[in-house]
């Protein structure tokens, strides 16, 4: 009876610390349940939803558990029934196979319905307003932002106006990383020698935190950016400060950029033309421009082979979220031979 | 000549960190130790005839046990570093580069130094007794398995002090990977270590799919087999296809990194992306490699725990066989982020939940074993008990992560983290400590303390939720995975204080567990019966521990859990003792050196190759061609243990008159 007790005011113990600083950490932002934007929202309706299902599961059988264990204890004077031959019921089978199929579809169907509908590009209300283009490279270890329509460049912090649609290409100047801003929706991979395409969007003015989250090397845990959306009219006025007061980024300087080490946000008001093509071909996309020429002259008819292939950095044409057709770098790797 | 030797030494042995002189310091000093103990006690030979040349698949499983629990010691020492630097922002207790060698060696020592050789541990304790053998298939080749493991983890381990430890992360991403992204010797330890054990682990599967194709008891029909001798046949089956795959691309990345090969570069015309889907075509049917023979674990455990037979045997089977065979379809859910497009994507997706349709089934036929029968809390069923809630919430938050759209979100975060650290925390380690607990009197013939054992079940299991329940709120904080340290702006601080506090109840869980040990070595409850537990299957029917050639007589099987059902018939009297008449002399193998030293050639090869010391890496693939030669040429393998002999020992045990 006295250990019972000790353990019971143990767990109130622990309940009570666990309690507190639960409710302490709730200074902390659940940034995922926080959305900001078109993608996030859809990404954090498809997490409820999995959640109550599972829940649907779960929590019965945590009952059914405890219920079990309290009721058939193998104590002096238990009358629960025991069957100690009772192995096999086709009725509970079905029930416990058929229920979780059931589940599984459900959730199976709007997986693929969310799928296919972010491979899309995101649709908005306002569909004259031509997408913002930034190019993103992972480099060793910071973020560098390129604007080709502004033609500006920043590092560790990009600016976007609110409300319109953000088209992100992804690339690597290093190890592989992964590019994540949790409030506008989730990660993608940027790798070296490909372009990747991000579709991003946030719905109203703030500032919202941005990290990289894919293992990139030593100091990987510094290559954080933040990210402003601001109005369109606040957003020009950016731009045009940028343009007024930073240095030009140069061959050089990027060459010194890319060189390991952590960096605060830089401001560049040029860049050096096709910079972003030319990282992508450095690190091996010009394999793929290469095969990819070589398919316009001798077809290889497979059906995969019909989707457009103009060339690495314009993979981002692909209609999808992920954007990399796989049918096609296999096929085109297969040429290469 | 001094400078010469000293800018070797100074690159050759990792300096620069206390912690790492301490851990000089203490090899030193325990090897020195453990040299005083062989000669003081002139125990040279001993240590040769009885373990180190053995063929018993039960003092292979033992060594296998002891190994691996030295590795969790490892493991579990380098998890906690990483919470220790973690417990609060911007510490400053490990260094970016340290940090991410102890995650990466954390990983990689954890599921395949720590979590593969405690299950084939237990497949060596537990199968061949299971299923009424004498030996495993391949006796010889079981010691070779053994002893490339343990050589293999140790040429890993060695990395932490000498040549430096790898830091890529446990599965080695290239380009990082790769010469440009990881100069030092760190990779090539990463390569050789898993390799060299990695060759004993496709040997081990083998061994024991033939041994339980082969070498079950007469009448044991496949329908009569125990479930963990099912769960085991399952794991091996992934394991034979699974590892070749991990050879393969470990060859691929040395040839990059040793010969300047371009096959994970893209600018070579190479393609990282196909490491990555290679090395999760391996690395995901590790996982359930690793899960099934728990499983199997539990199902022996509940039933003989709730005195019941194992309900929807059938179902169990079937389940078991579908997870080895979907495992191999869900691996793109690692990278559903890398832009494989949506139709992959959903696929895998979908494939990825419906594995929780089998596992969830099991879930459910453990429970109905329990229900109406009667349950005991012994240390084996409350592990068992302990994994069910958490194996479950586990299951949940995968059957989330599979939604494509919104791993999107958890991917890399936290909440990833947490997830399989609950499956493989709440599902393999509580499992296979469950099976420790459970046949341990079997092997060494004493139950281990039931009190040292019921504060460390507690402490491990406090220490789990407190550790990783708030890892899942993390994620949705955005903290990523394998960040050595993080600021105040983002209120990461109090759960990651939370966190390391749980990390460190699982640390002192552990040092009970060691205490445990000990202290019952001296005092434990004896098991004279050999049917501590009043189980049901073949390894409860011979003495505890087994003579050296387990059955005197081999048993006649003619159902499920005969055991059990042979004793219910008697009433559970006493088995009646076998007469002498009936004994004789038993073939078993003979002992052999050549394992050892074929491993310990692969050894010198290896760290010939991480250091591209040519002379010294072809002396020792000379060593393995020699080793494999002698072997061929040897013809006298094996022996019969004389009638008079059998007789003894069964005479001695009370089982022959």
């Amino acid at each position: 009876m006295k250990k019972r007790s000790t353990i019971r005011g143990l767990l109130l113990l622990i309940t009570g610390l666990l309690t507190t600083v639960l409710l302490s950490g709730c200074d902390g932002k659940f940034v995922v349940f926080d959305p900001q934007g078109p993608v996030a929202q859809t990404q954090y309706k498809l997490i409820i939803l999995s959640a109550i299902l599972c829940a649907i599961v779960v929590i019965p059988v945590l009952a059914i558990t405890v219920f079990i264990v309290v009721r058939y204890r193998d104590k002096p004077g238990n009358t629960a029934p025991y069957k100690p031959h009772w192995d096999d019921s086709k009725v509970l089978e079905i029930l416990w196979w058929g229920i979780p199929i059931i589940i599984i579809i459900i959730l199976g169907g709007y997986t693929a319905r969310d799928t296919y509908a972010l491979a899309r590009t995101p649709k908005t209300a306002v569909t004259d307003v031509k997408p913002v283009e930034i190019q993103v490279t992972s480099l060793d270890w910071k973020w560098l932002f390129q604007y080709p329509d502004q033609n500006i460049a920043t590092v560790n912090y990009v600016h976007i106006p609110a409300g319109v649609q953000v088209h992100f290409e992804l690339t690597s100047d290093a190890p592989m990383n992964s590019f994540w801003i949790p409030q506008l929706g989730g990660q993608e991979y940027t790798m070296p020698g490909m372009a990747m395409s991000l579709w991003l969007q946030a719905d109203k003015t703030g500032e919202f935190y941005g990290t990289g989250a894919n293992f990139s090397g030593e100091e990987f845990a510094h290559m954080r950016f933040n990210v402003v959306a601001e109005s369109q009219a606040d957003f020009n006025k950016w731009v045009d400060s940028v343009k007024s007061s930073s240095n030009a980024l140069t061959e050089a300087g990027y060459e010194v950029l890319a060189t390991p080490g952590k960096s605060d946000e830089q401001s560049f008001s040029s860049y050096p033309p096709e910079l972003f093509d030319s990282i992508v071909k450095k690190n091996g996309g010009h394999h793929m421009d290469m095969d990819m020429d070589k398919d316009n002259d001798d077809k290889v008819d497979t059906d995969e082979e019909k989707s457009d292939t103009k060339g690495a950095h314009d993979m981002d044409n692909m209609d999808d979220m992920g954007d990399m057709d796989m049918s096609n770098m296999n096929s085109s790797e297969m040429n290469h031979k | 000549m001094y400078a010469s030797i000293k800018s070797f030494a100074s690159s050759f042995f990792v300096t620069g960190d206390p912690l790492i002189y301490g851990a000089d310091v203490s090899i030193v000093l325990t090897s020195i130790a453990v040299l005083f103990v062989l000669f003081y006690f002139k125990k040279w030979g001993w240590l040769w005839r009885e373990w180190l040349t053995t063929v018993d698949h039960k003092k292979i499983g033992i060594m296998y046990l002891f190994a691996s629990l030295l590795m969790l010691f490892r493991g579990g020492v380098d998890a906690l570093l990483m919470r220790t630097q973690l417990a609060l922002p911007n510490v400053q207790f490990l260094q970016a580069d340290h940090y991410n060698a102890v995650f990466t060696t954390h990983g990689t020592i954890m599921i395949l130094f720590m979590a593969m050789p405690m299950m084939f541990g237990l497949f060596n304790m537990v199968v061949p007794l299971q299923i009424g053998a004498r030996d495993v298939a391949y006796p010889f080749l079981n010691s070779v398995s053994f002893w490339l493991f343990f050589f293999g983890a140790m040429l890993f381990n060695l990395s932490f002090v000498i040549g430096g430890s790898p830091d890529a992360g446990w599965l080695s991403y290239p380009p990082l990977s790769e010469m440009s992204g990881s100069p030092g010797v760190g990779e090539n330890f990463y390569i050789w270590g898993i390799q060299i054990s990695g060759i004993g682990s496709l040997a081990t599967g083998i061994n024991f799919i033939v041994t339980i194709l082969k070498m079950r008891a007469p009448g044991m029909k496949f329908m009569k087999m125990p479930m963990f001798t099912w769960s085991v046949f399952s794991s091996s089956i992934i394991i034979i296809f699974a590892f070749p795959i991990l050879t393969v691309t470990l060859a691929l990345l040395f040839i990059d990194r040793y010969m300047g090969g371009h096959l994970f570069t893209m600018d070579g015309g190479g393609f990282p992306m196909m490491y990555i889907n290679l090395i999760w075509m391996w690395g995901h049917p590790e996982v359930y490699i690793v899960v099934l023979p728990a499983f199997g674990i539990f199902s022996e455990i509940v039933a003989t725990f709730s005195r019941k037979r194992i309900f929807g045997y059938k179902s169990m089977v079937f389940a078991l066989l579908s997870i080895s065979i979907l495992s191999f379809f869900t691996w793109v859910h690692h990278f559903f982020t890398m832009g494989s497009g949506a139709d992959v994507n959903v696929a895998f997706a979908i494939a990825t939940m419906a594995i929780g349709i089998p596992t969830g089934a099991k879930v459910f036929n453990w429970l109905f074993t329990m229900f109406r029968g009667r349950i005991r809390l012994e240390q084996p069923m409350m592990w068992t008990l302990a994994f069910i809630p958490c194996f479950v919430v586990g299951g949940a938050t995968g059957v989330m992560l599979a939604v494509a759209p919104a791993d999107y979100q958890y991917h890399n975060s936290y909440f990833l983290i947490a997830h399989f650290h609950q499956v493989l925390i709440g599902g393999v380690v509580f499992g296979y400590l469950a099976g420790i607990y459970y046949w341990w009197p079997k092997l060494f013939g004493f139950k281990l303390n039931e009190r040292l054992g019921k504060y460390a079940f507690w402490l491990w299991n406090i220490g789990f939720y407190v550790c990783f329940m708030p890892q899942y709120a993390l994620g949705f904080m955005g903290m990523t995975r394998r960040v050595y340290t993080y600021g105040w702006d983002m209120g990461w601080g109090p759960l990651n204080l939370v966190s390391t506090i749980g990390a460190f109840l699982m640390g002192i869980g552990f040092v009970f567990q060691v205490w445990q040990i000990l202290y019952s070595v001296k005092y434990g409850e004896r098991d004279t019966t050999g049917d501590p537990w009043n189980a049901r299957t073949l390894e409860w029917s011979i003495p505890s521990p087994p003579p050296m050639y387990n059955f005197a007589v081999v048993p006649v099987v003619d159902e499920r859990d005969s055991f059990w059902e042979d004793k219910e018939r008697r009433d559970f009297a006493p088995a009646p003792p076998v007469p002498v008449s009936k004994l004789e002399s038993i073939h078993m193998p003979k002992n052999s050196g050549v394992p050892i030293i074929f491993a310990a050639c692969w050894f010198i090869a290896g760290f010939g190759f991480v250091f591209d010391w040519k002379w010294m890496a072809f002396s020792g693939l000379a060593g393995v061609g020699i080793s494999l030669l002698v072997r061929s040429f040897t013809y006298d393998t094996d022996y019969y243990v004389p009638l008079e002999e059998v007789i003894e020992t069964e005479k001695a045990a009370g089982r022959a008159v």
